[in-house]
């Protein structure tokens, strides 16, 4: 009989090109063969150098696709990039994807956009896949069973000369979330809540398989939202086993296969669970039926609280670091312990990032706003994910309800999640945010960055204040929450 | 990568414990888009003080470095490695290097060196007594020569290996592309391919 393996095992056998040699400390890696390799332009321009230094080609371009996101400005896009290094390494991504042959996709182009929309998008994540990026959030694409990981930049150079990657054994988390969740509490809650439980650094050396009646419940785009931020944990990787929503989800995308193709992978892709009599290293359970639309109060995404609870007090904390981090952190995001978190008035609301910019996270968003008047001194940006995204959104008429509401609709790209191009928070600048990270000066020197879900985004942009949909006030006219979405 | 068998050059002693990468390279020179040309990035903080080593003679041109214990600290950047390659260093001697500096280094081959201590204090000392003193590395034997200084070093056997015959990770990977090539064919014909594109 087989021996009985978790969904993550199953991927990294099925991929194993050469196993290591030896055992222990001087134990060489496994060679994992990577199916699909995602790049961008921020760390990618040395890699391409190093191909060229060494004169080697890039081995799959047919399993390498670029698109350009974290620079990109959200405004005039046809205009030249006005800031000039960003210009210069945009430019550098445009002359490596047309020397090494590899398929790009520009500003412009209606398939640009964050990398890990764009993926999923075009049908070319798929179940059982090793998908890298030399981005942190590739988790994202866990969410489709495959097994999906950031890396550095000598490793991108790794994946594009040999189209594997020498990887140490991981160990096996399970996250078992059970129960239904309540009208207004989303995925980014889940998600919130098990970064809150395990800690930032709980999921180090772990690849976490997220399980459960609450999981299988989620939609796709809920299910990416979740695998996205695995990362923040400290997890090498995040997924889902693939069930009849991923194959719904995936079916007639572009890349996605078809007629006896699909058949024999649909065959395939039943067998990637976890069996029944394998075990996890670790095991944690988090109640859906309890759970509260969830918000961070410090400078990382384990700093948080339900979004009814109060900023806690430093001395909340046994640990003395723990309690040093959280007098920093009280310190730098400029609040008071013990007030209510929902007493703390924000200054602008971002919509996007590859956690939440996908259709239903602007959908739920606009199903809270309609009919409703946004905050006189909120400022709101809505960017989607991706270019298509954003036509999606329009032929549905979203950006009218986003623009109605007096928020900013704009173009696709990273934006206000790292502030890398010029959608910047300023110097105390408080943002309620959709993004994933709240570290210090990650959305612009010295902002203020809560991190939460698209509905509370958008109750936040109504009240002024951090609020969730239960919040506001029956709409003129009634709007149905979304409790599958985002 | 180019083999690393020996190395002699002038010792530049480094008297500082935690240098960390933001030191190494500051944040400000990660906008670049060339894995070359970080030279004057290193330490670029430090070097506007007329008194920082790097600044007198014949410490310049230095390409050893000895510094303090816990070297390469804090950011994972691999500009930390670039700079202190594209500045001429060849190696750096430390009594505790960070993990991720010394994955980093093997990498990019530049030899991390752990000495004892003890034996770092007495290489400042001859460095600073005599400057311009030449220090040798030796990888095969594991040995740091100086002056009359003779200290044995560590470094892990696989990294060892893979420095002296000059292996990067892709040099090493592709020693086995025969198994890569077999992998690829037997990969199933519904797996994706980006080319040809296909669009909505």
């Amino acid at each position: 009989m087989a021996v009985a393996k978790t969904l993550a095992e199953k991927v990294w056998d099925a991929h194993v090109v050469r196993k290591g040699e030896g055992e222990g400390a001087n134990a060489q890696p496994d060679l994992l063969f990577i199916d699909l390799h995602l790049v961008h332009e921020v760390t990618s321009p040395q890699a391409f150098e190093g191909l060229r230094l060494a004169g080697r080609k890039l081995r799959r371009p047919d399993l390498t696709i670029a698109t350009e996101d974290h620079n990109t400005p959200t405004l005039d896009i046809h205009k030249p990039i006005a800031d000039l290094t960003s210009r210069t390494q945009i430019q550098t991504l445009r002359n490596n994807c047309a020397e090494f042959g590899v398929r790009l996709h520009s500003l412009g182009d209606a398939e640009q956009g964050i990398v890990h929309v764009v993926g999923p998008q075009l049908g070319l994540t798929q179940p059982g896949m090793t998908v890298v990026c030399g981005d942190s959030h590739t988790s994202t694409h866990g969410a489709f069973g495959a097994l999906a990981m950031g890396i550095g930049t000598s490793e991108v150079e790794h994946v594009m000369a040999t189209q594997t990657l020498s990887l140490k054994p991981f160990k096996t988390m399970a996250i078992n979330v059970e129960g239904t969740l309540r009208p207004g509490v989303t995925a980014k809650d889940i998600i919130l809540a098990v970064i809150a439980k395990i800690g930032t650094g709980g999921g180090q050396g772990y690849v976490l398989e997220y399980r459960g009646s609450a999981i299988r419940a989620l939609s796709m785009e809920a299910r990416m939202t979740i695998c996205n931020m695995s990362i923040e944990a400290g997890a090498r990787a995040g997924l889902v086993a693939p069930d009849q929503i991923t194959y719904d989800y995936m079916n007639g995308r572009p890349h996605a296969p078809q007629g006896a193709e699909w058949d024999a992978a649909v065959e395939y892709w039943n067998t990637l669970r976890t069996d029944d009599d394998a075990t996890f290293d670790v095991e944690v359970a988090l109640d859906a039926d309890t759970l509260e639309p969830f918000v961070t109060w410090g400078t990382n995404p384990g700093q948080g609280v339900s979004l009814s609870a109060k900023v806690p007090s430093p001395e909340d904390f046994g640990d003395e670091n723990a309690k040093a981090a959280a007098e920093r952190a009280l310190q730098y995001m400029g609040l008071t312990a013990g007030t209510p978190m929902k007493d703390i008035r924000v200054d602008t609301v971002f919509l996007g990032s590859c956690t939440n910019s996908r259709m239903e996270d602007l959908r739920a968003a606009a199903d809270i706003i309609r009919g409703r008047q946004k905050d006189p001194n909120i400022r709101m940006l809505v960017v989607p994910g991706s270019a298509r995204v954003r036509l999606e959104a329009e032929a549905e008429g979203l950006d009218k309800v986003f623009k109605d509401f007096g928020a900013e609709w704009r173009f696709a790209g990273c934006s206000m999640c790292l502030g890398m191009n010029p959608d910047q928070l300023e110097v105390g600048e408080r943002c309620a945010s959709t993004s994933n990270r709240n570290f210090e000066g990650r959305q612009g020197k010295g902002g203020r960055t809560h991190l939460v879900s698209p509905v509370v985004a958008a109750a936040t942009a109504i009240r002024g204040t951090l609020s969730s949909p239960s919040d506001l006030d029956p709409a003129p006219e009634s709007a149905a929450i979304r409790t599958d979405a985002a | 990568m180019e083999k690393f068998t020996t190395h002699t050059g002038i010792g530049v002693p480094l008297r500082q414990s935690n240098v960390d990468t933001d030191q190494i390279i500051p944040a400000v020179y990660l906008k670049r888009i060339t894995r070359t040309g970080f030279e004057d990035a290193l330490f670029s903080a430090w070097r506007k003080d007329p008194a920082f080593i790097l600044n007198q003679a014949p410490f310049n041109a230095g390409s050893v470095l000895v510094a303090g214990p816990d070297f390469g600290t804090g950011s994972s950047r691999e500009h930390a490695v670039w700079a202190l390659k594209d500045y001429g260093f060849k190696t750096v001697l430390s009594s505790r290097f960070a993990d991720i500096f010394r994955g980093n280094s093997g990498k990019q081959g530049l030899l991390a060196a752990e000495l004892a201590q003890d034996d770092i204090e007495l290489i400042w000392k001859e460095l600073e007594n005599a400057p311009g003193t030449q220090v040798s590395v030796d990888l095969v034997s594991k040995t740091v020569i100086c002056g009359s200084i003779v200290a044995p070093f560590e470094i892990d056997d696989y990294t060892r290996w893979r420095l002296l015959e000059g292996l990067d990770d892709i040099g090493l990977t592709l020693q086995h592309e025969e198994d890569i090539t077999a992998f690829e064919a037997t990969r199933p014909a519904f797996m994706p391919k980006t080319l040809p594109a296909r669009l909505s």
